[in-house]
């Protein structure tokens, strides 16, 4: 095995050309483990942990430029009001120690149905900025989830960084699992309300292949709202909605049975979650635009 | 491969290090410092807690090469580590040094109500607890119960069932209340 070590980004992109089978490692919270127990042997592990710019931020603009190696505990600190949706689901991960290593590039490269920040991302509304010394694309992160643990990267690119919509609505995360610390999600559920556009974004974690957004879900949600006013009024969603889009997120699963939670349970516990979640940020919104009447 | 860093304050080299070794194999197998437990490989339980630039991480799941030029702070530096942070410098404390028959060893104040708490059963999850322990008192020492929960969550004990573990942060943290 070799310990590729670059300085530099432009390093990193050269090595990864030369070693297109060189494993990344950020914060090696997923690499370790399969290293540990004999279920990697790569000829090349690529070092990220030394590239000062994957560890930063731009949050000028409508977008966070999230450098791919910045740790959940730093995300939850500093960008929690730009993303809310995400700092909620990075504080799920693991535990302390996690949080301090592990990374949302690092989520995205692992490309897990389970991974926390996928449903956020979603919905959001993110990119993946990919790069290789051919050039730099901007992946919309519904397209980066290919398969399980499997993603649209090529074999010489690297995520240089996700841009992520700052939020300008309320954001809510939400995972079943058996205790509040250290478990893989048994399922998840995040949701962004976009007031400007007057839409409704969601995405659900390891209750299908890959992570997906309910887009029948939203639809029917944004016409629903638009239909009944609510946007303009602050009316409470009426609880027929809430049901239905419910059942429609419940209707974009397509999860199966193991040993965290039965394809049954998990299409139940994301309905459940799409309503719950529903309620608190239509509650908080209302709240920032006056209780209105009821809907019209 | 060679990796050189320092550890507990002291320059530390490494030599013949396998490229996918962790830091924790390097600590415990090449440096002997075995205060660092190894119990699960995978970042679940904690007891291989160390401070990677200050930060408290699993040193199971750092590839040896990624602490190159880094700081280490293991259980092993404790003492020294709380006392420097009290004012006292590491050389003086190393020019009183006499060895200890009465088995009276200088402990960091953490480490003392662990003891003084009944904390310590078995003692394998004790040096992870200890390193996550004195990083929380170090931010934040006046912690909320919730906060001690929060910050030692990524610890596993099999013995104690954590309440003389909280009662020990609680004490470390009354105790450094009373002496300011
Ligand atoms: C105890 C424990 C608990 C965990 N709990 C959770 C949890 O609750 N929720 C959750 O989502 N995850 C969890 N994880 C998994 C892991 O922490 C996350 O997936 C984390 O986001 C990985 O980030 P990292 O920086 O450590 O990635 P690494 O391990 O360094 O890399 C992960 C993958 O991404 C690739 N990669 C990394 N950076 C890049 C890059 N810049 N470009 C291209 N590829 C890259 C690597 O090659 C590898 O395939 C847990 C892991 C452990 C050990
Ligand atoms: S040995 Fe590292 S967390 Fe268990
Ligand atoms: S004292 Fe035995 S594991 Fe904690």
């Amino acid at each position: 095995m070799d310990f590729l070590r670059p300085a530099d980004w432009e390093e990193a992109l050269a090595a990864k050309a030369e070693h297109p089978s060189a494993v990344p490692i950020a914060g090696g919270t997923d690499v370790m483990v399969e290293i540990n127990f004999d279920h990697r042997r790569p000829e090349h592990l690529l070092d990220l942990s030394r590239i000062g710019e994957l560890h930063e931020w731009d949050a000028d603009g409508p977008d966070v430029r999230l450098g791919a190696a910045v740790p959940y505990a730093r995300i939850i600190d500093h960008l929690h009001t730009e993303l809310p949706g995400l700092a909620l689901a990075a504080h799920t991960v693991g535990s302390p120690q996690i949080r301090n290593r592990g990374s949302v590039g690092g989520n995205l490269g692992a490309a897990s149905p389970a991974g926390d920040s996928h449903p956020a991302l979603l919905a959001a509304g993110a990119e993946v900025e990919a790069q290789s010394v051919r050039g730099t694309r901007l992946i919309p992160v519904e397209e980066f989830y290919t398969g399980v643990k499997r993603n649209a990267l090529a074999p010489d690119e690297l995520i240089r960084a996700v841009h992520i919509r700052k939020a300008t609505g309320p954001q809510q995360f939400s995972k079943v699992g058996t205790r509040n610390a250290m478990v893989i999600a048994v399922c998840a559920f995040g949701i962004a309300l976009h007031p400007e556009s007057r839409t409704v974004r969601t995405g659900i974690g390891s209750a299908a292949p890959t992570p997906v957004r309910a887009g029948v879900a939203e639809e029917f949600l944004a016409a629903a709202l638009a239909e009944a006013g609510c946007w303009d009024s602050g009316a409470p969603v009426p609880p027929s909605v809430a049901r239905e889009f419910a059942e429609l997120a419940s209707g974009a699963c397509n999860p199966i049975d193991d040993v965290r939670g039965s394809a049954a349970y998990r299409r139940r516990a994301v309905a459940v979650m799409a309503r719950r979640t529903l309620g608190w940020v239509w509650e908080e919104y209302r709240g920032t635009q006056g209780r209105g009447t009821l809907c019209a | 491969m060679r990796v050189t860093f320092t550890v507990n304050g002291r320059p530390q080299e490494a030599d013949d290090v396998w490229e996918g070794e962790s830091l924790l194999y390097v600590l415990r197998e090449r440096l002997g410092l075995p205060g660092s437990k190894n119990a699960c490989e995978q970042g679940e339980c904690g007891s291989c807690t160390v401070r990677l630039d200050g930060v408290p991480v699993c040193a199971c799941l750092v590839a040896a090469g990624q602490a190159e030029g880094r700081e280490v702070g293991t259980v092993e530096g404790l003492a020294d580590h709380a006392a420097r942070r009290a004012g006292g410098t590491s050389a003086d404390r190393a020019r009183q040094w006499r060895p200890d028959p009465a088995d009276t060893v200088e402990l960091a104040p953490v480490q003392r109500a662990f003891i003084d708490a009944g904390a310590v059963q078995c003692g394998f999850c004790t040096p992870g607890l200890l390193v996550a322990a004195d990083e929380l008192l170090e931010h934040n020492p006046d912690p909320s119960d919730a906060d001690i929960r929060e910050a030692l969550s990524g610890n596993l004990c099999r013995c104690t069932g954590y309440e003389k573990i909280l009662d020990a942060v609680r004490l470390a943290a009354a105790r450094a209340a009373e002496g300011d």
